[in-house]
């Protein structure tokens, strides 16, 4: 028994770019297997084209390819590094059906590549849905009525049988993308339509809706031997018909006898044995009508899933890791339990809390998609939370989700008086992001539980724990004091002290002093797969206001990392990596490290990355109680993004010391008229600007500055809110909105610099030396949000003396706020003037990109100069310029969003980001586009149509493309100015004037570029040409510097197609 | 918080005491505290004959969601003297409930306790031992609880299984649960032909009983003081020696009776019954720190190399040399190498310590009630070498 003597090398997929559906779940999953390989001897070969993971860090595999995720790309790394096995379970859909093509195509068979983990027939088996379907029946077990459709005439004949309401699957695609109920016929055959065109296989499955039935998912693993364990059940609190990623699910079910629980059991070993997943982990869903207990299967994932980070994070029990040793040939009973040491891997854990995940949504990132949750993913993150009881675990993952709420306070005065019974049944039947309030609010309006109940499909179980937990907010409302009794007991459901002092209308620093008074702390108890049944070992706590605290401090040095929280668009994977390498620096020098988040996806909350995990909400209340135990050397803030940097003073405030670059830096850099005052002082130059808090400052300020400017509120991430404004009136309209949507926050007003080139600089200082990390020249022009602008490293179009100056001034302003840490400052290239836009005297969000695209840890460093070593110990004292080029692309979720135009402005809305290297900025970009949406066309039809401000810009793009032999075709005035340089251009109709137009073109893949700036922002004809692109995966571009960069990436790829090329080659040179 | 306001006590042997509110009847329950690490069943283990005399901790801190309903109950009472819970729901959700585990409890005029650390109850008793303890909501003095447990029998040596076997033979037939549609009952034309099984009740849960039927045993249950020659006056085609509570080197009578048996008849022991069976071969049990209590313990089948998750109850366990030559090792427990399972040398007979009919737990073991079935069918044909026959089938 053992490993298997035949593999030396495995060939590892990731997940690529964070998407909504493929987070950084899979880096966690993906980095557990790459370190369990390693840790084997195997020799490890790693594609992922996401370079904020920890996975693509050199160190965790022995040849590390961030390349795009195609097939093509595949077979080149296959061919030079000839891996003995392929692992494709552990990268998500991505990397399952990246191996499906692999095998189809007769790659793997041509260089002896052994799909490990699951077979191809497996894969087919559980992926395509007909077969999935089939072989249900055949081992008996029961599925919802459903029939496959490749083609709408086929679907109109299923929906016959059927009757509405079905839903709408289409086949092989990522988190259900494409998945939608339909009860109107008209609807039915639109949404048809577009599964069809979304679906890899042109396929979609229409089902007999079983909306409302409970949701279930079980952990499965097994291993060679046939043995087969259950790690965990989940239970979702939202019926089914919200897609399981947008669900509020809770571990272990809470509402199944043994009974029942059993024979789910019992079907989900029967299932994995039919579908035949050799090794490993696999998740299968389950629903169950909650008025006969009629019991069907759902669906099953042979791989590992976000699910299974859930449920590795919820008991202790590492899937990725396991499932990993199990794919070379481990059984279960072969592999210790590590958390217990003495026990085996094979066993089903057992749990003695309960644990609630809830997702995090970004509805407000897109104002034109509607805040309604089914059966596609819409969630960009999620938090979890652990207590003894629900009620506990629910609060804590409430405050854990930092949207401004501390218990069940999501609804405001100002919404109670304006919303109606009416209005609040629709929100209780419709569900949405928000549904908890409404169910609280609903309570607070004297609906029954049954009523909810009925209206939301939410098992009346989980109702009644909210119910009381609003009488115990009644009850405190009404009386305003509190004995030890009271409180100890409010605390014990997960009362926040905050949500005690808003409603007892006192400051949460009084509740806090008044609980400390009497003695009431909390407890911190151990995840330990075992319900304390044997020993643990391994550091992982949650608190809990219950008896017996666990958590002894250890007498050693320590330091506190504040992680950064559920992933949100502008926080994402990119602060976890930075927190992970912060603990590894720091583990090495010697310190303790405790890591403190609420993330389940992430490889920060992994219990073998810190010394110590607590897996707690990142409030002030919380942090301080894990101060006040672990009594550290001190916290960090500045890893974590916005989450922990909020906390900074406060916890400055309270006592606690802070490491690295003082939080009165973060102050000078934020406020802005500081800020100012720090620019004045320095001598830089930025954009003028005004703050306004009313209507008429706004219109003076905009005047004083000449438009256009950019408004936005002030302290917001990610540019949210942000716009570009053109006249006066445009400006009104927005401050309307603006102002009241963010209370008492001023709107800052810049200057828009039209036109100007965007850098960010990342640097690093002891508080003496400062040494650049990185300039990063971004590719679209200013107006769009560096976080969806593409950036190249090093940069291509400035001038020796602008980079010299760029490095002047960051290094300037890294020593004026005394930075010990990273920095990151944006500046603008306007008119051949430096201009200061931003500091962020933290980590920032490309961190991970630099330090992958210059071979240096920045975030280690970080870690290190923050407590006391010096950059030129560390012997990093000299700016490192790659000869090779890096750029970054980044991805965004449009498809998700229905009627979205997916245009960029100055609101971030990406998602994630890849990363493509190479020796030219051209061959580079083109492999940036390949990863993050499609590989560039290198012939066929360009489609363009372009506002008249961008047409002096189109002369170039037009006649590079005629030279590369592209057929051009251009609505009529783009057409007619295309035609009047002298080149052949087609004219084809704008969708207002009919069939045949544009889109039909695209759609009927008569066109495979287009390049479409738009003249208003919304108008919808233009909107409807990106909209099909998207749809059709046409790469899309829709500014004009985007524009250059995709013909001069073309070039590129017409003289020489892309190669492969590692990581550790590149550092080598 | 006023519906939890009656206070209760928890109280060990050692002195340790544990705060919490009333749930249940009100009243006062001595015994031995264990705790189950099953995160469902509570109904099962409430009601489970092997409980009697103890006072039951579940480790998973919500308890009572699903209620109580009229199927899932493995005797007609509640066995367990206590319940011990983190929180007890008083508003069951479940399709089958009939009624709340509260009401349950007081209706069986059964004392629990909630609110209190059993996490930490937990840990004491990992460390410490299984011992005896008393919850009271009527005498909230702890002292005076400690005494009480303290002066309470300990389980060495008591012989609980007079308090819970049946006074009287009986037929069983109904077979298992069927989701949607209660139990299996087969019909009298289908059954003339079974073989027929006596179950020798030392506290048998309805589910093996159950088992045996859908299996395709009928099934006669006898007392546990049953001696060797009632039990052949029935002419069974196999003996069945059932789970029970307390510990098995008290039971001369059962011991003296299963020696009888042997060869005679295949049987088929679980628990207790497995126990029982060691001691009757001339072996030795002994009792554990705190005993397996759950539905999570891996046992390994050592013929297949398969693993097992079992269902488990038991505070002692068979001693391994000391039935060496009479029996060999069948089933080992993963987590502690404990003794699981026992074959017959030249003797046709098996027995597990966990518990295949599950209820509350996996069906992982299941197959060993055919293979109950099989040894039958094999001892009718071959008599004594049918266990070298049943080897040569796995």
């Amino acid at each position: 028994m053992g490993r298997r003597k035949d593999l030396h090398s495995v060939f590892v997929v990731g997940s690529g770019p964070i998407t909504i559906g493929q987070a950084c779940e899979f880096d966690y999953s993906g980095t557990q297997a790459l370190k369990a390989l390693k840790e084997e001897g195997l020799r490890v070969i790693l594609l992922n084209s996401n370079p904020a993971t920890i996975m693509t860090d050199p160190e965790f595999a022995d040849r590390t390819y961030i390349e795009p995720l195609t097939a093509e790309v595949a077979a080149q790394v296959i061919e030079r590094e000839r891996p003995d096995a392929l692992l494709p379970t552990l990268g998500g859909q991505t990397a399952l059906n990246l191996a499906i093509e692999l095998a189809e195509s007769g790659v793997l068979e041509r260089f002896g590549v052994k799909l490990i983990g699951a077979s191809l027939e497996a894969i087919k088996k559980a992926e395509d849905r007909d077969r999935f379907r089939q072989a249900m029946v055949k081992i008996g077990l029961d599925v919802p009525a459903s029939q496959i459709a490749r083609s709408l005439d086929e679907a109109k004949r299923a929906v016959e049988k059927l009757g509405l309401p079905v839903i709408i699957r289409p086949s092989r695609t990522l988190g259900g993308t494409g998945g939608a109920l339909s009860s109107e016929y008209n609807d039915f055959l639109a949404k048809v339509e577009w599964g069809l065109a979304n679906s890899p296989s042109h396929e979609v499955l229409i089902e007999e809706s079983i909306a409302g039935w409970k949701e279930f998912e079980l952990e499965v693993m097994r291993d060679c031997a046939d043995n087969v364990v259950i790690i965990c059940s989940i239970e979702n609190v939202d019926p089914m018909g919200v897609h399981t990623g947008d669900s509020i699910t809770v571990a272990p079910a809470q509402t199944l006898t043994d009974k029942e629980y059993q024979l789910m059991r019992d079907a989900a070993q029967r299932i994995i044995r039919e579908i035949g997943v050799d090794t490993g982990g696999s998740n299968i869903q389950f629903a169950v009508d909650p008025k006969t207990g009629r019991m069907v299967v759902i669906e099953m994932n042979p791989r590992v899933s976000r699910s299974s980070a859930l449920a590795s994070k919820a008991t202790g029990f590492p899937i990725a890791k396991i499932a990993a040793r199990l794919a070379i040939g481990y059984r279960l009973d072969e592999l210790p339990n590590d958390i217990t040491r003495k026990t085996p891997a094979c066993f089903e854990p057992t749990i003695d809390y309960v644990v609630t995940k809830i997702p995090r949504f970004t509805f407000e990132k897109f104002r034109d998609a509607a805040d309604e949750l089914g059966p596609q993913m819409k969630s960009v993150g999620e938090v979890m939370a652990i207590g003894r009881t629900f009620k506990e675990s629910l609060q804590k993952a409430l405050r854990s989700l930092e949207i401004g709420s501390f218990g069940f306070d999501g609804v405001s005065e100002r919404e109670r008086k304006s919303l109606t019974r009416k209005a609040l049944w629709e929100r209780l039947c419709k569900p949405n992001s928000r549904r908890l309030y409404y169910v609280a609010e609903a309570l607070r309006a004297g609906m029954t539980v049954e009523d909810i109940a009925a209206a939301t499909k939410i098992d009346p179980w989980f109702i009644r724990s909210i119910a009381e937990i609003v009488e115990d907010e009644r009850r405190l409302q009404a009386s305003k004091t509190l004995d030890a009794y009271e409180l100890r007991s409010l605390k014990q459901k997960g009362f926040s002290d905050r949500r005690i002092a808003d409603l007892i209308g006192v400051d949460e620093s009084e509740v806090r002093r008044c609980r400390h008074a009497l003695g009431i702390f909390p407890a911190y108890k151990t995840v330990d797969t075992c319900a304390a049944e044997f020993e643990a070992f391994t550091p992982y706590f949650y608190s809990t206001y219950d008896g017996e605290n666990e958590a002894q401090p250890t007498s050693r040095s320590k330091v506190v990392i504040l992680g950064g929280g559920p992933n949100r668009i502008g926080q994402g994977i990119e602060f976890d990596y930075c927190c992970v390498h912060a603990s590894m620096a720091l583990r090495r020098e010697g310190f303790e490290t405790i890591m403190v988040n609420c993330n389940p996806e992430t490889v920060s909350t992994d219990y073998d990355i810190s010394d110590r995990l607590y897996f707690e909400p990142l409030t002030l209340e919380d942090v301080l109680e894990i101060v006040r135990l672990e009594r550290p050397l001190g916290v960090i803030v500045q890893f974590g993004g916005q989450t922990p940097l909020k906390l900074a003073t406060a916890l400055e405030r309270a006592g606690v010391p802070i490491l690295g670059t003082p939080p009165d830096a973060i102050d000078r850099a934020e406020d802005r008229e500081r800020f100012n005052a720090l620019v004045a002082k320095l001598n830089l130059r930025q954009p003028r600007g005004a703050i306004a808090r009313n209507e008429r400052e706004a219109i003076e300020g905009a005047a004083r500055i000449g438009y256009p400017v950019l408004i936005r509120p002030s302290y917001v991430l990610g540019g949210r809110a942000m716009e570009v404004v053109w006249d006066e009136r445009a400006l009104r309209s927005y401050v309307e909105g603006a102002l009241s949507a963010s209370e008492k926050r001023p709107l800052l007003i810049d200057q828009y610099l039209e036109g100007a080139i965007e850098v960010d600089v990342d640097a690093i200082s002891d508080g003496q030396t400062v040494v650049i990390g990185g300039i990063m020249e971004h590719v679209e022009r200013a107006g769009i949000h560096s976080g969806d602008s593409a950036c190249v490293l090093p940069p291509q179009s400035l001038g020796s003396d602008i980079v010299a100056e760029l490095m002047r001034q960051t290094k300037l302003l890294a020593r004026e706020l005394s930075v010990v840490g990273l920095i990151n400052v944006q500046y603008a290239i306007f008119q051949g003037q430096v201009y200061v836009l931003e500091v962020n005297p933290r980590a920032s969000r490309t961190v991970p990109f630099v330090s992958k695209a210059i071979g240096v840890p920045l975030a280690k460093l970080a870690a290190q100069v923050m407590v006391g070593r010096k950059l030129t110990e560390l012997g990093f004292v000299t700016e490192k310029v790659p000869r090779h080029v890096s750029v970054k692309e980044a991805v965004f979720p449009f498809t998700r969003f229905a009627g979205v135009d997916p245009l960029l402005g100055p609101e971030m809305r990406s998602t994630g980001e890849v990363m493509g290297i190479d020796e030219s900025f051209a061959a580079a970009f083109a492999k940036a586009q390949k990863a993050a949406m499609a590989s560039l066309p290198t012939a066929g039809t360009a489609f363009l149509s372009v506002k008249d401000s961008d047409k002096r810009e189109l002369d170039g793009v037009v006649h590079r493309l005629y030279r590369m032999g592209f057929k051009l075709l251009a609505t009529d005035g783009t057409a007619r100015f295309i035609r009047a340089l002298g080149i052949p251009c087609d004219t084809v109709r704008k969708v207002a004037q009919g069939s045949p137009h544009v889109v039909d073109f695209i759609r009927d893949g008569k066109i495979s570029l287009v390049i479409n700036t738009p003249e208003v922002v919304g108008a919808a004809d233009s909107a409807s040409i990106r909209r099909t692109a998207l749809e059709c995966r046409i790469p899309y571009f829709t500014t004009m510097a985007g524009a250059q960069a995709a013909v001069t990436a073309i070039e590129a790829l017409q003289r020489r197609p892309s190669k492969v090329q590692a990581l550790q080659d590149y550092y080598r040179d | 918080m006023p519906e939890r306001t009656r206070r209760a006590i928890l109280a060990l042997a050692d002195g340790t005491v544990f705060e919490g509110y009333a749930c249940g009847a009100i009243g006062e329950a001595v015994g031995e505290v264990v705790f189950n690490t099953a995160m469902t069943g509570y109904q099962e283990v409430l009601t489970d004959p092997s409980y009697c005399g103890q006072l039951v901790c579940m480790t998973y801190p919500e308890i009572g969601n699903v209620g109580v309903n009229d199927e899932d109950s493995e005797s007609d009472r509640i066995y367990a003297e206590g319940l011990i819970v983190k929180e007890c729901w008083p508003t069951p959700s479940n399709w089958r409930s009939r009624m709340s585990l509260d009401e349950y409890l007081r209706r069986h005029q059964v004392v629990g306790i909630q609110g209190l650390d059993t996490r930490a109850l937990v840990r004491h008793i990992r460390t410490h031992g299984a011992q005896q303890g008393v919850i009271s909501s009527v005498d909230l003095d702890p002292e005076s609880l400690v005494q009480k447990a303290r002066s309470a029998p300990s389980m060495e040596g008591r012989d609980l299984v007079r308090q819970v076997t049946c006074r009287e033979p009986y037929d069983w037939e109904l077979g298992e649960w069927q989701p949607g549609g209660g139990f299996l009952r087969p019909s009298e034309a289908e059954i003339r032909d079974w073989p027929l099984v006596v179950a020798i009740d030392y506290g048998v849960k309805r589910n093996i009983l159950r088992k045996l039927v859908t299996t395709g045993f009928r099934v006669r249950v006898m007392p546990a003081v049953s001696t060797a020659q009632e039990i052949l006056a029935q002419n069974p085609d196999a003996i069945f020696l059932s789970n029970g509570p307390g510990d098995p080197a008290a039971l001369p009578y059962a011991r003296a009776t299963v020696a009888e048996l042997l060869g005679k008849r295949p049987i088929f022991g679980i628990c207790l019954g497995h126990q029982i069976l060691g001691l009757a071969l001339g072996g030795r049990t002994y009792k554990l720190v705190f005993g397996h209590h759950g539905a999570n313990h891996p046992v390994l089948d050592l013929r297949t190399r398969r693993v097992e998750i079992t269902s488990q109850n038991h505070g002692f366990a068979v001693d391994v040399e000391s039935i060496s030559g009479k029996a060999e090792l069948s089933h080992l427990n993963l987590n502690d190498h404990t003794v699981e399972g026992l074959r017959g040398l030249g003797t046709p007979f098996f027995s597990v310590q966990y518990h295949p009919e599950a209820s509350p737990g996996p069906h992982d073991a299941n197959y060993l009630f055919n293979r109950f079935r099989r040894l039958t069918e094999l001892f009718a044909r071959y008599g004594k070498s049918a266990m070298d026959y049943l080897e040569s089938e796995v």
